[in-house]
This record gives C-alpha cells, structure tokens and sequence, in this order.
C-alpha cells in the first residue's frame, strides 16, 4: 500500500481539521487507515488505489468519475453488500471493502 | 404505506432548493425537502472561492460561507429537511415516493404536497475518447469534491480539458489543494471563462492551450499519460502536433446537464436548449411548469450557477407560497420584482447575454405550449 498521504491538510482557504478520528478499514482483507465519516472512495484514494472495479463483460478498471452518486463507476462490495457507491457511502471503522469484477459477489442473485 | 400531506414539498437541498425552503416556511406554509445527501447545501461546500455580483447576491463571500449562511437560515425558517432522503418518483396527485435513511435500514413514505419544487440540479458531461474510461479521468466537479470535501487529492499531475469557469476555478484550487495542473485543453479557439479566472490561472505559469484537444489517455490500470493535438480551424487533429504528457489524472470540465428524470416522471413538457445543458423542463414566469402544481428551480431548469439557482429558488418559492395564499399578491409582487431584477444582473454582460436569451426562449416555448403551438399531434 502506498505510504504517502494525499491528504490535503495545509490549506490557504480551507480550515485545518485537527478533530478527525482515524479508524481502519479492511481493502480486500488489509487494513487502511481511514478518516470516520469520509467517503470510502476518500479513504481508497488516500492510499493511492484509484482502480475499485472491474466491468462486466471486458473486465476493464474503473474508478472515480462523478464523485456525487450519479454514475457508478465507483461500485464496490462493501461489507458484503455489492454494488454499493463508494464515493457516497461513508467510513465506519472495522467496514470490509472489496472490489468488485462485474457484478459482484452476488452474482448469484442477478443471473 | 404511510403518507404524509404538506404544503410544499421540494426536491434538492442545494441552492435553490434551500432558497426555495426559506422564502416558503417563511410565510407560514409547511415546507419539507428531501435530499439523497448526508449534508445539505449541494455543491456550494465545494465551492470556496468568491462569488460574483453585487452585495445582494453575497458577492465576495466563498461559497462555502454561503452555504454555512443558507444552513443556519433554513433551521431559523421551520422548514422540515429530511437528509439521506432519495425521492425516487413523482406520481399523480402531486405525490412523492420517499426512501429515507442509512443504507440498508432506510424507511419508505409518500409525501403528498400542494406544490412539488424540483431542485435536484445538474450532473457532469463526460466526453469520450480512447482511454477516457480509465481510473484517473474524472470529472472536473468530481476533482473539486475530493479536495474541497473530502480533502483528498485525485492526482498529482493533471491535465484539464475545458477553459470554462469551471476547468478555470477548479485549475486554481487543485493548485491551492497542492497538485501540478500540467495544461488547460480547449478545443476551442478563445478561452470559455471570465478573463479575471484565466489571468489567475496564467500568473500560476499553466498554459492554457487553446484550439488543442486530447487524442487519447494511455495507462495499464490507471491514466499515466495522454497525448494531446493542435486543432486546425474545422477542429481536426493537425498531424505532428502530437505531444505525450505524462500526467496521472485527466479532468474534464465541458459542462453539465440538468437531472431532469423527476420532470420527465411527472410529465412536464420539456424544450431542448443547448445553451442550457439540453432538454429543460418548460416554465412560465414563476417557475411553474406544464404540470400544474410543479415547479422547478436551479440546475434542472438550465445550468447556470448558483447565485442564478438561488434567485429561481427564492422565486419558486415565494410563487408557490403565493398560489397557496401564504402571502398576499402585492406582498409577494414586491419581493418577485427584487429577485427578477438581481437574476437580470446574473445574466447580463457578454458571458450572461447568451443565458438570458435562453431563458427567454424556454418561457416562451411555455406559453407557446399552452397555446399549442408547435405541439405535435399526439403528444
């Protein structure tokens, strides 16, 4: 995992946020150091992974486009429920974070 | 399923829709909205730099202050705002389905109203090319989200396509957030936004490459680079001005269109405007759409920006408050003519003129509706 952070923490406009609290999140089974209450997406790209999924039928990465919950290029399994938008689902500490190839891990349910 | 009667119900907690909310419960009448959010205020937080016009439109405070500011006044007004709330339909009988709550233990009503504001505002363009499905490229809006929110940075090495304000704005505050922006890519001959944006964005040392387009985003997993090309006068690649530019994130900022899928669901008549982000539910001069009893205000009328959302707010509000009788006619005759004129100030000058004949033209295909002029048979 990547050791820097991407955090923007030093700011000429934006107050510091000297109040957060971390918790961890398990991204694919290793643990990440997450903000409570940021975006999963946040916490994701925060460690450098930008590639949550995979689609369908070719299989290719996706990740980040709109941010807000509109396009759902962001899906992940998350604690256990796939398909879940992570740019708008926010961090709990001990929250389990997969990504997801096509459809997920319900695959079962949509076939 | 339960059903609940108000007054005005609204869609949409950003700017028009809070301003919408303010102006209503302030008369008297029962107002609820509803916003799929965990955080009122739409993109306002995200918007920290100052705002233009004059001192009635808040000029020179950040947006996000607006927001603060917007936040503390709905609370005063007695508005009812239902966060985590998605209005998933509109149905006869101005009726609202309502999902509310934390993912997995939400909560399901309807929401009758008298008036149904629809303030759901406007969602990014994506423009296609090879490569342009890679993680990295993004929205310009999306950028902004992730440091200006979630105080995260999407990349380090950018490359913007778009000279609009908002490829301008969100240049400068990657900058301000500690990213490189490599390049602003404009297709078009001219710069698209306000020359005092620009002059920002060129003292930082951008170049902003005009008549330039991107050919294709290259990477294994993720952007690792893109190749950009001059354009000639008929917008065609000129061959050898290729450049490779190793960047890590692409954004594009080349415009928004309006969430209209509620006005659609219930019924309005809509007119295509390109200068408005495309298909625009029709309204008459108080926001009140084809649909009796629905109106819209915002984005989703045409995407502008929110000082412009805000005043349609304030407009949709108070007319809908005025139909109900909250508010006697002289009384909110008054209040209309301040806003009409302050959103006349929003659209005026070279940038606003385009926008303020477009407005027009989406009044005037109301009106021409109701008459039935140029309505096809069958619809």
């Amino acid at each position: 995992m990547a050791e820097k952070t991407r955090r923007v923490v030093e700011h000429p406009i934006l107050p510091a946020q000297p109040d957060q609290k971390k918790v961890t999140i398990y991204y694919n089974g290793q643990p990440l150091e997450a903000v409570e209450g940021e975006p999963i997406a946040a916490a994701l790209m925060n460690a450098g992974i930008r590639a949550f999924r995979k689609t369908v039928k070719l299989h290719e990465p996706r990740g980040i486009f709109c941010a807000i919950g509109r396009c759902t290029d962001c899906m992940m399994t998350v604690d256990g429920h796939p398909n879940t938008r992570t740019c708008v689902t926010y961090v709990k500490d001990g929250m389990k974070v997969e990504s997801q190839d096509g459809y997920g891990k319900n695959e079962v349910v949509v076939k | 399923m339960k059903q609940i009667n108000t007054d005005i119900a609204i869609v949409g907690a950003g700017s028009a829709g809070l301003c919408a909310a303010i102006q209503a419960a302030n008369t008297g009448a029962k107002v609820m909205v509803f916003d799929e959010n965990h955080k009122a205020g739409g993109q306002l937080f995200k918007q920290i730099h100052k705002f233009f016009g004059s001192r009635e439109h808040r000029a020179g405070t950040r947006g996000f202050l607006i927001g603060e500011q917007l936040l503390q006044e709905v609370e005063n007004c007695g508005a009812e705002v239902h966060l985590n709330s998605v209005a998933y339909g509109i149905f006869d009988g101005n009726t609202l389905g309502i999902v509310e709550g934390e993912p997995h233990h939400e909560t399901h009503y309807a929401v009758k109203a008298k008036k149904i504001i629809l303030a759901g505002g406007a969602k990014e363009n994506y423009m296609a090319f090879p490569g342009s499905t890679l993680p990295g490229v993004m929205g310009a809006g999306a950028a902004q989200t992730m440091i200006n929110v979630n105080r995260v940075l999407p990349g380090e090495k950018i490359i913007m396509v778009g000279s609009g304000n908002v490829g301008l704005i969100v240049s400068y505050q990657l900058m301000q957030a500690g990213a490189d922006v490599l390049a602003i890519v404009e297709g078009a001959p001219k710069i698209g936004g306000y020359g005092v944006h620009a002059g920002k964005i060129r003292r930082a040392g951008v170049p902003i490459l005009v008549s330039h387009t991107i050919l294709k985003a290259y990477g294994e997993n993720e952007v690792e680079g893109a190749i950009i090309a001059q354009l000639d006068d008929h917008w065609n690649p000129i061959p050898g001005s290729e450049q490779d530019v190793k960047c890590d994130t692409i954004c594009l900022a080349v415009g928004l269109n309006p969430m209209t899928e509620l006005a659609y669901m219930a019924g309005c008549q809509m007119a295509f405007i390109p200068a408005l982000g495309g298909h625009v539910p029709m309204h008459d001069e108080h926001m009140e759409t084809t649909v009796p009893g629905v109106y819209v205000a915002g984005d989703i009328t045409g995407v502008e920006e929110a000082s412009t959302a805000m005043e349609e707010g304030n407009l949709a509000g108070l007319s809908a408050a005025c139909a109900l009788g909250y508010i006697d006619e002289a009384a909110a005759k008054e209040k209309e003519a301040a806003f009409l004129n302050r959103m006349a100030m929003l659209r005026s000058g070279e940038f606003g003129e385009r926008r303020r004949t477009a407005k027009a033209e989406q009044v005037a295909a109301f009106h021409n509706y109701q008459k039935g002029i140029g309505v096809k048979d069958g619809e």
